[in-house]
């Protein structure tokens, strides 16, 4: 088990390389003037006429072969140094650091009952499985499944904050915003919700929760479909075991059958799911984000992305292969304390 | 007849059967419901009623009223029907046929090549799909094509693997070693015995992916990176809606019409396709049929 999730790791620096030739060679597609936009201070540089850029383009070696170029480009990536990002106006690794507690904050808000609900509705559903509640639950599911997130975003926009001016979109209010951007207030994490508490401020929690709120909303019911696919079929699947129909024989109520000896087993396949899950979202909500006007990882990423704002996009694309990597690895060190069985094999 | 009495006992996924029906006829009698006028260079840049930026409400001459700009939402829906099916069926069309060579060629020549194929696999895996498709629409400009592109570059791995696998699966089986013992070439195991079997999951995969495909094509343009101004592509004219979102006070639903008819539109295409594939999967595999 350690063996094959330490080679899974391995792999990483694989992937990682592969990326970052990816997304150069991406960025070499653009001409050598067009580069030079993103090392010009500012825009005035190429406005110096067919000369100076030629000379900045020398300067710099944009005319260099590619594996120069790359060279030149993985050195300072590889002494910690991602790059200007001309989005954020900041180095790129500042700008990611300080966004991952905003998205970490709204992932994990929306994950938790994500996954309460998935496990409640999909176990719901194989135990009434073709009667009434599993007929209604799968509608439901298949309606998240299909409801586009923009558009199910903009209704809650619509709803909340238009006609009921309960959740403003945005990360805090801007009198809230005042006091935590003050030096009276420290930033211990970052997230807002938990500073708000070290800090003692409810009313800032209590707008820092306005703001999260419709977001959560968002993400919890779009993506609490496939996970209730899954905790459904893997429940049938339980249900259907021998140990099942033993522990029935011998006279055990239905509910303890059902919620303690086949939900528990069937948690299994959900696990992997979810973790999964749980990694994509974490690699930014890029929709939910930029609907709601929240500035985390996805909200930039897509910024630097239209932008092409290539030294942030690296950045951005190596975190999330390091996110990936990372939870798939932590699903695999997990999944023997769930199932025991696995350690064995 | 499996295909129908399985649709008469499932009254959900015949709805789907239905939807999809009336988007394609939508599509097809596109030019008879919103006939393009004589001066539009193409018929799918949606004709504007005037420069006005405040989308005017239902009316005799813009049914589902105007949006931004004063483009006819009806006209915008209909056409972008087109745009969807085109989209999501290219997309779809050429992510299959790269991964189902890229996933045979693995299973069939085995050792390093498999290697090197499936680590490509999980390379283009890591990469966070909906941002590198930002990226590479970005780069190759606005239109249908450019998206199709990006949306394909990055999306045709799950289809690799799932060939792969079942080629290794199926060629295991007992009929495969029975074609071999009478002597069939390998060319012709895999291309005439293994691939039609191994292709159901496949189809199920395709046909959900085709919803989602137009999911992700309107995305990039809800993101600004799609389609051209004023071009009938649904996510277009939900971007639109988006600046609308507040109404005046005391009226704030009064750009209701700017997200309604277009959410819809998505909304209902996507669902059509995810119930289809879903009864796919249930007629296919028996084992999903309780």
């Amino acid at each position: 088990m350690l063996n094959y999730a330490l080679r899974r790791l391995m792999m990483l620096p694989i992937v990682l390389f592969a990326l970052s030739l990816m997304i150069f060679a991406l960025q070499m597609s653009l001409s050598p003037t067009q580069r030079l936009a993103a090392y010009a201070p500012s825009p005035d540089y190429l406005k110096g006429g067919q000369e100076s850029i030629r000379r900045m383009i020398e300067q710099y070696g944009l005319n260099d072969p590619f594996y120069i170029q790359y060279g030149r480009w993985i050195g300072g990536i590889l002494t910690g140094n991602l790059g200007w990002s001309e989005t954020a106006r900041q180095p790129v690794s500042t700008a990611l650091m300080s966004l991952f507690p905003a998205t970490l904050e709204l992932v994990v808000l929306a994950f938790i009952p994500c996954l309460l609900l998935a496990v409640f509705l999909g176990s719901r559903a194989g135990i009434y499985l073709n009667r009434w509640p599993d007929h209604v639950i799968r509608i439901f599911t298949i309606l998240g499944w299909s409801f586009p997130v923009y558009v199910f975003g903009l209704l809650m926009l619509l709803i909340f904050y238009s006609a009921l001016d309960w959740f403003p979109p945005g990360r805090l209010s801007q009198w809230a915003q005042t006091i935590v951007s003050s030096g009276d207030f420290v930033r211990y994490t970052g997230a807002n919700t938990i500073d708000a508490i070290l800090n003692g401020n409810w009313a800032v929690f209590i707008d820092s929760l306005r703001h999260l709120a419709a977001p959560v909303i968002t993400l919890t019911y779009v993506n609490v479909a496939s996970m209730t696919r899954v905790m459904r079929t893997s429940m049938l699947e339980t249900l259907r075991q021998d140990y099942v129909r033993t522990a029935r024989a011998k006279g055990l109520p239905r509910r303890v059958v059902e919620l303690k000896h086949a939900r528990r087993n069937a948690l299994l396949p959900v696990a992997t799911i979810a973790g999964m899950e749980l990694a994509v979202m974490m690699g930014g909500v890029v929709i939910t984000e930029t609907i709601f006007d929240y500035a985390g990882l996805g909200q930039f990423a897509a910024k630097t992305a239209a932008n092409l704002d290539f030294p942030a996009v690296l950045g951005f694309g190596l975190y999330f292969a390091v996110v990936l990597v990372v939870m798939n690895l932590i699903v695999d060190l997990i999944y023997p304390l769930l199932d025991p069985r696995v350690k064995t094999q | 007849m499996k295909a129908l009495r399985y649709l008469a006992r499932n009254p959900v996924s015949l709805v789907g059967v239905l939807i999809l029906l009336a988007f394609v006829l939508i599509a097809i009698f596109a030019p008879l419901l919103a006939p393009p006028q004589s001066f539009q260079l193409s018929p799918y840049d949606t004709p504007r009623a005037g420069f006005l930026a405040t989308p005017m409400p239902p009316s005799r001459d813009a049914i589902f009223g105007t949006t931004q700009g004063q483009y006819d939402i009806f006209y915008g829906v209909v056409w972008g029907t087109r745009t969807a099916f085109k989209i999501g069926l290219g997309v779809v069309a050429i992510s299959v046929l790269v991964g189902t060579i890229i996933g045979a060629v693995a299973a069939y020549y085995g050792g390093l090549i498999e290697e090197v194929l499936m680590r490509i696999v999980d390379v283009f895996m890591a990469v966070p799909f909906l941002i590198a498709a930002m990226v590479l629409t970005a780069l190759l400009g606005k239109g249908i094509w450019p998206i199709t592109i990006a949306l394909t570059t990055f999306g045709w791995m799950s289809y690799a693997r799932i060939v792969r696998s079942e080629i290794l699966r199926i060629r295991e089986m007992d009929y495969i070693h029975a074609a071999r013992s009478y002597g069939a070439s390998d060319l012709r195991l895999i291309v005439l015995h293994i691939l039609p079997n191994a292709m159901f999951p496949v189809l199920v995969l395709a046909t959900m992916a085709t919803g989602s495909m137009v999911l992700s094509a309107s995305a990039l343009s809800f993101l600004g990176v799609g389609t051209e101004e004023g071009y009938a592509d649904w996510g277009q004219f939900i971007a639109y809606s988006r600046n609308w979102i507040v109404g005046q006070p005391g009226n704030p639903f009064q750009f209701w019409y700017t997200l309604a008819f277009p959410g819809a539109a998505v909304f209902l295409f996507v669902l059509s396709w995810n119930l289809v594939g879903d009864a796919l999967r249930d007629m296919l595999d028996p084992r999903h049929s309780h």
